[in-house]
């Protein structure tokens, strides 16, 4: 396993991230889209987070509002130290170097008019004073960290396979030694034969620069692999956050279960093998959240008390987080404290 | 055919050819299979491989130029459908083949309800009156469990979830008791718990009205759960074809081992390291004069690169029934291979 130290590198609390919806002549404000709604959690140094849900339950909300590309509604992200939510512009900027992105669709995130030399080299021209020689053999080193060929260097991203298009993302990434790269479904857009690469490469790069990442990603057996600790979303919320052996073992919050249950698995041998669980209905509409738990519409073990009062994430065994009402909490004096506890106690044992 | 039992496609040497300017792509070359009445046929690939052109060349979905089918037969109940007219094949599309496409955000028509969208193929190929038209689309709307039938007829699709436009896209398709359904990648664009409720009702829906299935996709996971023979196309090419459990246990092509060894599974042993197949798959310029998979095969030999290997039975049975590969390589001698299918 990786090294995971005691240390919290991403804090986040209570980050809450509204939409505005504007109806009407006057354009009044009627509402809003609460795609991440009072949501915490801490990744540590060294770990791989792995964040899951389904389309439009936030993840990728949540990837853009820890770096700050959206402005968060409320809550504190504290990463290394300061907290980015409430950084003056200019001392954004300056935090820049340490966060990165990855992000889905590598068509879409190069620009097609600039070279590879010039994509990779731009987060160098904005944050550092390095001459043109020592840009250039910067590049060349970062070429060759993500397996891409030097003499490449001049061509554009056309001339590229996704794969490879998605390792010039990545070196871009890597530019400025960032500590925490957000990867917001770096291959959902590849090939089966060619996920396996690109994974190996982000695997081979936390260890040799001990990168911490927050890996967002619809894929669950890709997220079992890579990931140290999973959290599950649904609807803007986090329904469990769990050490990833536990929870593809056996997952607490009825959601996870679903989730899990619903992935088909490369083995027809196995029908009988497992349960699955078919959900009901569609996500309802996070502008208009259910009343209660979030799940309550479609959770197939609902209890009257689920359509009233909201389920706090609370430590449902040790390093395993769980917001549900048929889940107890180990410990009823230590649970009002959200997250904290249980994801040290976790990161002790680990780091034994 | 054994039995007596007639497929009720039966595809023979398609070669389809798209000129560009940039040159020609053999997207297609000599690919041949058949589909038992009631049998679902899982076809696996990467994007391009072919797998998607094969199906729409059947059926004549691709605009030509560019595309041009060059040779081949397909065999719908005994009618040639690359001979059929524009007016003959029209008849057939929708009516005897059902085809179901990968975005069921793109293939309705934002502008019409859903309603006349599913009438549409029902009185145009069964001549029903417009009462009776409504009548059926509402039972097929109730198949496809789209609760409250009557009602949602009169819904646009932006009114519907993912999920329930795939389900539309399925009642349009089974509108006229299709023998045949093409199913392209039709749970790929969804999320897991709502593809976990298309898989149910397409089981379902096999039970109760036993059509014969063709369904693309890329994602071995679904093809386990659903298929029953599964054919793998890479290149242009079909290199393997068997029943799904003889090739999950008991893969031929280095190609489709590699495929099931790249893939991370939810249960088992977690792995340290996911094995890759390096490189990428080829570019379709030429025909093909050697394997196409020998610039990525590990086991790849001198006649790789001098002869494209044809397909081969593996346990005997003709082509096509059993199990049969398009590799010059085998696995004897090397490692058991159900060994290594087994740690999955």
């Amino acid at each position: 396993m990786r090294d995971t130290t005691t240390r919290p590198l991403v804090e986040v609390r209570n980050l809450k991230m509204y939409f505005p919806i504007y109806s009407g002549v006057m354009r009044k404000h009627t509402g809003d889209v609460k795609a991440v709604d009072d949501i915490s959690f801490d990744i540590y140094e060294g770990e791989t987070l792995g964040l899951v849900g389904e389309s439009g339950c936030g993840k990728s909300t949540v990837g853009r509002a820890l770096l700050r590309l959206y402005e968060p509604t409320a809550g504190r992200i504290t990463i290394a130290g300061d907290d980015v939510a409430s950084l003056s512009p200019e001392a954004l900027r300056r935090k820049r170097p340490t966060m990165q992105m990855v992000f889905q669709d590598p068509q879409a995130s190069l620009n097609p008019r600039m070279t590879v030399a010039d994509i990779i080299g731009e987060p160098l021209d904005e944050h550092s004073g390095l001459s043109k020689a020592e840009k250039l053999a910067r590049i060349y080193e970062l070429m060759d960290a993500v397996g891409l060929n030097r003499t490449f260097a001049n061509r554009y991203p056309h001339a590229f396979s996704g794969g490879q298009r998605q390792r010039i993302g990545i070196a871009r990434a890597l530019a400025l030694n960032p500590k925490f790269i957000v990867c917001d479904e770096p291959i959902a857009a590849l090939d089966v034969s060619i996920q396996a690469q690109v994974v190996n490469l982000l695997e081979d790069l936390q260890d040799k620069l001990g990168l911490t990442y927050l890996f967002i990603s619809h894929d669950l057996s890709m997220v079992r692999h890579i990931a140290d600790r999973v959290a599950v979303m649904y609807l803007g919320q986090i329904a469990e956050i769990s050490p990833v052996d536990a929870l593809y073992a056996r997952p607490l919050h009825p959601y996870a279960e679903a989730l899990l249950s619903a992935v088909p698995e490369p083995d027809p041998g196995r029908d009988g093998a497992r349960q699955r669980i078919i959900l009901k209905g569609d996500v309802p509409s996070p502008a208009n959240p259910p009343k209660g738990c979030n799940f309550c519409t479609r959770c197939p073990k609902v209890i009257p008390v689920c359509h009233e009062v909201e389920p706090r994430l609370q430590e449902a065994a040790p390093g395993r987080m769980v917001a549900c009402h048929l889940i107890h909490p180990i410990d009823a004096t230590r649970a009002g404290e959200t997250g904290r506890t249980g994801a040290q106690e976790h990161s002790q044992q680990q780091g034994v | 055919m054994p039995d007596g039992a007639m497929p009720v496609l039966e595809v023979r040497g398609l070669k389809t050819v798209f000129h560009t300017r940039g040159g020609s792509v053999h997207a297609v070359n000599d690919v041949s299979f058949h589909l038992m009445p009631g049998e679902l046929l899982g076809v696996v690939g990467e994007s391009g491989s072919g797998k998607s052109v094969t199906m729409m060349s059947l059926i004549g979905l691709l605009p030509s130029p560019p595309a041009d089918v060059q040779s081949g037969q397909v065999l719908l109940g005994g009618q040639d459908l690359l001979k059929a007219t524009p007016e003959e094949l029209r008849k057939v599309r929708g009516a005897r083949i059902g085809f179901v496409f990968q975005d069921p955000m793109t293939s309705l028509n934002p502008v019409f309800t859903v309603g006349s969208q599913i009438m549409a193929p029902l009185r145009k190929h069964m001549g029903l009156s417009k009462a009776q038209a409504e009548a059926r689309a509402v039972e097929l709307l109730e198949l496809v469990g789209i609760p409250d039938a009557r009602r949602r007829l009169k819904s646009y699709p932006h009114q519907f979830s993912g999920g329930m436009r795939q389900r539309v896209m399925i009642a349009i398709a089974l509108a006229c008791d299709p023998e045949v359904l093409i199913a392209d990648e039709p749970t790929t664009a969804l999320d897991v718990t709502i593809q976990a409720q298309i898989l149910e009702l397409v089981k379902e829906l096999r039970q109760k009205l036993g059509m014969a299935i063709v369904w693309i996709t890329h994602d071995l996971g679904v093809v386990a759960e659903i298929a029953d023979r599964v054919m793998v196309m890479y290149g242009g090419q079909v290199v393997e074809q068997a029943p799904v459990k003889e090739l999950f246990r008991n893969p031929r092509h280095p190609y489709t081992r590699a495929l099931l060894k790249t893939i991370p599974k939810l249960g088992g042993q977690r792995g340290e390291r996911l094995q890759v197949i390096e490189g990428q798959p080829p570019i379709l310029g030429f025909p093909p004069t050697a394997c196409p998979f020998r610039a990525r095969c590990a086991h790849a030999f001198a006649r790789c690169e001098a002869e494209n290997p044809a397909r081969r039975p593996v346990d005997g049975l003709p082509l096509s029934q059993g199990h049969d590969v398009a590799c010059h390589w085998s696995p004897e001698g090397a490692e058991d291979p159900s060994q290594e299918a087994a740690h999955a």
